[in-house]
C-alpha cells in the first residue's frame, strides 16, 4: 500500500535528477576492461602453452614502446593539471593542458604506427603476431577515441561559459577515460613487451 | 487514456543551474500522449522503449518459432526429406540465436526491465534516456543481419559457433552472424549500465533497500552479470572474425592456434547468459505470485540476496559445458562442485515461491497459471541441469537430445512462460486494458500441453543416445520424435489465441483501471497507461512491496 502525497515539495525538482554520467562511464569502463581481460587471457594461454614465446623471428622491439610508455604515463599527469585548472575556473589553462595531452596522445599513435612499420612481421605471421597486433591495435583504437574526446572538450570550450568550476562533467569524463587507456597500456606493456624482453 | 490534468506542472522558470550545489540534468519534457508513429522513432521515454523491445522481440519469436516448426517437421521422419540439410543447419543455428539474443534477452531485460524499473523505483525515466534508445535501436539491425545471412547460406555452426566448424562453413554468413551478436551484445551492455545506475541511484528517497521490488533486485543482478560477461564474448567473437576474414590463426590448430580458448571465452559469457535469461523471469515470478496469491512473499531477503548469489557463483561454472573438451580432471571436479552450488540459490527462490503460495488466497488468473506452470517445469529443467552438472553423467549425455530437453525446459518452460506471465500481469498497466481471461486460459492449456509433449520425450531420446543438431537420425527413434513434432505443432498453434487476445484486448478490451490486481508495488500507483513522466507527483513509499493482508486494502 503506497500513499500518494499531494505535498508539492516532495516531488523534488521536476524533470531533473543529479548528473550521473560519471558513474555511467565508470560502469562502462569496468565492462570494457573485461574485454581487454578476454584478450589478455587468450594471450597468456598461448604464452603458457607455447614452448618458444615469442616464436623465432617475431621478437618485440623495446626502444620506441618505452618512449611511448613514458609519454602516455606522463600525459595522465598533464591531463589532470587541466582538470585541476577547470576546478579553479581557469578555462584557458584547462585548454592548454588538454591541448598538450592531445599532442602527447597523437605522438603515441604515430610512434605505434612507426613501430608497426619497422617490425618486419605482420598480423598473420604467427599466433604471437596475431595477439600482438590485435591487442596493441585494439588499445590504439582506444587511444584514438580518447583523443577524439579531448578534441571534443577543446572544441566545446571555445563556446563562452560552456565549462566552469562547477559544470565540467565532460572534462572529467575525458580525463577518466584517458586514465583508463593509460592503465590498460601499462598492463599491455608489461605482458607483451617486458615479459618477453627479459 | 490520460487526460491533461494528469500531466506534471512544467516549471516556467527553471532554477539557474550554476547556482546549485549539485549539478542537475534536465529532461526534455513532452506533454502530449505518444501517438502510434512515435513508437517507430528514436524515442527516449523508457515506456516507449520497453514496448518497442517487447513488440520487436515478439516478432523475432515468431520468426524463430517458424524455424523450429521447420526443424520439427524435418525430424518427423528419419531421412532428410523436407528441407535441404544445409538449410536445416542454418535454421537450427538461427533458431537458437534468435530465440536467445532477439527474443528472451530483449523482451525480459529490455522490455520488462525498461518499462518497469523506473516505475517500480519511483523514477521519472532511466538515468540515461538517450543511451537507452541507442541500445534498443541496435537490435533491429542485428536481426536484419541474421536474416540477410540466409542469402549467403546462413550460418550453420550452431549458436555456439565453435571453430573449426564456424571457420569453414559459409564464411560470409558466419561473419554477419558475428556482427549481429556484437550489436546485441553492445545493446545489452549499454542497457545494463542504465539499469545499474537507475536502480542504485535513482530510487525515490522514501524507498528503503528492503522495499525495493524483487524484480529490481533481479534486474540489478542481471545487469551486473551482463556487464561482466558480455565483453568477454565480444573478445572471443572478434578473434573469430579475424580468423575468418583477416588470416589470423587464433583458433586454427594447424597454425599454432587453439580451439579450446574459444570455448572458454564463449562459455564465460554464455553460461551467465542463461542467468541473463532466467533472473529477470525470477523477478517477474516474485511480483506475480504474491500479488495473485494475496500473501507477502516468503523470504524477501533470501530471494533478493539469492539473485546476487546466482550472479556471483554463475560467473564460475562455465566449464561444465566443456567436460568433454579434454578438460583436465581437477577442472571437472572444481566446476562440478561450483555447478552444484549454483543450484542452491535457485532452490531458495523456488521454496520461497512455493511457501508464498502455501495457504494463499490464490486467484487463478492467466498470469498466475503461467507462473505456476513455470514453477513445475522449471523444477524439472533445474533437476536435469543438476544431473548434467556432474561430470560423469554429462560425459554420457553430452550433445544428445537430453541436453535439448533440459534447456528447453528452463528456457521455454521457464523464460517463455515467465514472459507470458509478465505480459498478462502488466498488460493492464501498459495498455490500460485487461486481457481476456478465457482466451488466456486456452493459451495456457495449449502451451502447457505443447511444451511437455515436445520436450519431455527428448529426455528419453537423449538417454538412448540420439545426437542433437543433425537433420537425420536412426529409424529406431521415430515414434518419440513424432510425438515431439505433434507437440511442436500444438506450440505453434498456441501462439494464435495469444496474439489474437493481445491485439483484440488492446483495441476492444475492458478498461483496467489503475490497479486491477490490487497490487502494492509503485507502478500501480499511477494511471494506466502511465502518463509521460510517470507521476504528477512522485509517490511516497510507506509500506513494503508485498505487505498483503496487513492493511485494510485486502480484497
Amino acid at each position: 500500500m503506497t500513499a500518494i502525497t499531494t505535498d508539492k515539495h516532495l516531488s523534488g525538482e521536476h524533470h531533473e535528477h543529479p548528473d550521473l554520467r560519471v558513474w555511467g562511464l565508470l560502469t562502462f569502463l569496468v565492462s570494457e576492461s573485461l574485454m581487454f581481460g578476454g584478450f589478455f587471457a587468450t594471450y597468456l594461454f598461448f604464452k603458457g602453452t607455447t614452448s618458444v614465446w615469442p616464436p623465432e623471428g617475431t621478437d618485440v622491439e623495446l626502444l620506441i614502446p618505452t618512449i611511448n610508455t613514458i609519454i602516455l604515463v606522463s600525459s595522465s599527469f598533464v591531463i589532470h593539471l587541466g582538470d585541476a585548472a577547470i576546478k579553479r575556473n581557469r578555462v584557458g589553462w584547462m585548454r592548454f593542458w588538454y591541448f598538450i595531452t592531445a599532442i602527447m596522445g597523437a605522438v603515441f599513435l604515430v610512434g605505434q604506427i612507426y613501430e608497426y612499420m619497422n617490425l618486419g612481421y605482420g598480423l598473420t605471421s604467427n599466433v604471437f603476431a596475431n595477439c600482438f597486433y590485435l591487442m596493441t591495435g585494439f588499445h590504439g583504437l582506444h587511444v584514438f577515441v580518447g583523443l577524439l574526446l579531448i578534441l571534443g572538450v577543446l572544441w566545446r570550450s571555445l563556446k563562452r561559459n560552456h565549462y566552469s568550476a562547477i559544470k565540467h562533467t565532460g572534462i572529467e569524463m575525458a580525463e577518466i577515460y584517458w586514465h583508463f587507456v593509460d592503465i590498460i597500456w601499462i598492463i599491455l606493456f608489461t605482458l607483451v613487451y617486458l615479459m618477453n624482453a627479459f | 487514456m490520460t487526460s491533461s490534468e494528469f500531466f506534471p506542472e512544467i516549471p516556467t522558470n527553471p532554477p539557474d543551474q550554476s547556482q546549485q550545489k549539485t549539478l542537475l540534468v534536465s529532461h526534455t519534457s513532452h506533454q502530449e500522449p505518444w501517438k502510434f508513429k512515435d513508437y517507430f522513432t528514436f524515442n527516449t521515454d523508457h515506456k516507449v522503449i520497453g514496448i518497442q523491445y517487447l513488440v520487436t522481440a515478439f516478432l523475432f519469436y515468431l520468426i524463430g518459432g517458424l524455424m523450429a516448426v521447420a526443424i520439427r517437421t524435418e525430424l518427423a521422419t528419419p531421412d532428410a526429406d523436407f528441407i535441404d540439410p544445409n538449410l536445416y543447419n542454418a535454421f537450427m543455428t538461427n533458431h537458437g540465436t534468435i530465440m536467445i539474443f532477439l527474443w528472451i534477452v530483449p523482451s525480459a531485460i529490455g522490455g520488462f526491465g525498461n518499462y518497469l524499473v523506473p516505475l517500480m523505483v519511483g523514477a521519472r525515466d532511466m538515468a540515461f534516456p538517450k543511451l537507452n534508445a541507442i541500445a534498443f535501436w541496435l537490435n533491429p539491425p542485428a536481426g536484419l543481419l541474421l536474416l540477410a545471412s540466409f542469402f549467403f547460406g546462413g550460418s550453420q555452426s550452431g549458436w555456439t559457433a565453435y571453430p573449426p566448424l564456424s571457420l569453414i562453413t559459409a564464411p560470409i554468413a558466419q561473419s554477419l552472424w558475428i556482427l549481429a551478436i556484437v550489436l546485441v551484445g553492445t545493446s545489452s551492455i549499454l542497457g545494463s549500465i542504465n539499469f545499474v545506475i537507475t536502480i542504485l541511484m535513482m530510487k525515490v528517497p522514501s524507498m528503503k533497500w528492503d522495499q525495493v521490488p524483487l524484480f529490481c533486485w533481479a534486474i540489478l543482478a542481471t545487469s551486473i552479470l551482463a556487464l561482466l560477461s558480455t565483453p568477454v564474448l565480444a573478445a572471443g567473437l572478434v578473434l573469430l572474425l579475424f580468423d575468418i576474414n583477416f588470416g589470423t590463426s587464433f583458433f586454427k590448430p594447424d597454425a599454432g592456434g587453439n580451439v579450446i580458448i574459444y570455448q572458454h571465452l564463449f562459455w564465460f559469457y554464455s553460461h551467465p547468459a542463461v542467468y541473463l535469461m532466467i533472473l529477470p523471469i525470477f523477478g517477474i515470478m516474485s511480483e506475480v505470485i504474491p500479488t495473485h496469491a494475496r500473501k507477502p512473499i516468503f523470504g524477501y531477503k533470501a530471494i533478493a540476496y539469492s539473485s546476487v548469489a546466482i550472479c556471483v557463483v554463475g560467473l564460475f561454472v562455465w566449464v561444465h559445458h566443456m567436460f568433454t573438451s579434454g578438460t583436465p580432471g581437477w577442472m571437472r571436479m572444481f566446476f562440478t562442485i561450483s555447478t552444484l552450488i549454483v543450484a542452491v540459490p535457485t532452490g531458495v527462490k523456488i521454496f520461497g515461491w512455493v511457501a508464498t503460495l502455501w495457504g494463499g488466497k490464490i486467484r487463478f488468473t492467466s498470469a498466475m497459471l503461467f507462473a505456476i506452470g513455470l514453477l513445475s517445469m522449471f523444477v524439472m529443467g533445474g533437476l536435469s541441469g543438476v544431473t548434467m552438472g556432474t561430470a560423469p553423467f554429462d560425459v554420457h549425455v553430452h550433445d544428445t537430445y537430453y541436453v535439448v530437453a533440459h534447456f528447453h525446459y528452463v528456457l521455454f518452460g521457464g523464460s517463455v512462460f515467465g514472459i507470458y506471465s509478465g505480459i498478462y500481469h502488466w498488460f493492464p498497466k501498459i495498455t490500460g486494458k485487461i486481457m481476456n481471461e478465457t482466451w488466456g486460459k486456452i493459451h495456457f492449456v495449449l502451451t502447457f500441453i505443447g511444451t511437455n509433449l515436445t520436450f519431455l520425450p527428448m529426455h528419453e531420446l537423449g538417454l538412448q543416445g540420439m545426437p542433437r543438431r543433425v537433420a537425420m537420425y536412426d529409424p529406431q527413434f521415430i515414434s518419440l520424435n513424432q510425438i515431439c513434432t505433434v507437440g511442436a505443432f500444438i506450440l505453434a498453434i498456441s501462439v494464435i489465441p495469444f496474439a489474437y487476445n493481445a491485439i483484440n484486448s488492446w483495441f476492444n478490451g475492458e478498461s483496467a483501471g489503475d490497479n486491477p490486481w490490487k497490487s502494492l508495488t509503485l507502478e500501480w500507483t499511477t494511471s494506466s497507461p502511465p502518463i509521460i513522466e510517470n507521476w504528477e507527483v512522485l509517490p511516497v513509499v510507506t509500506h513494503g512491496p508485498y505487505d498483503y493482508g496487513h492493511q485494510q486494502d485486502e480484497v
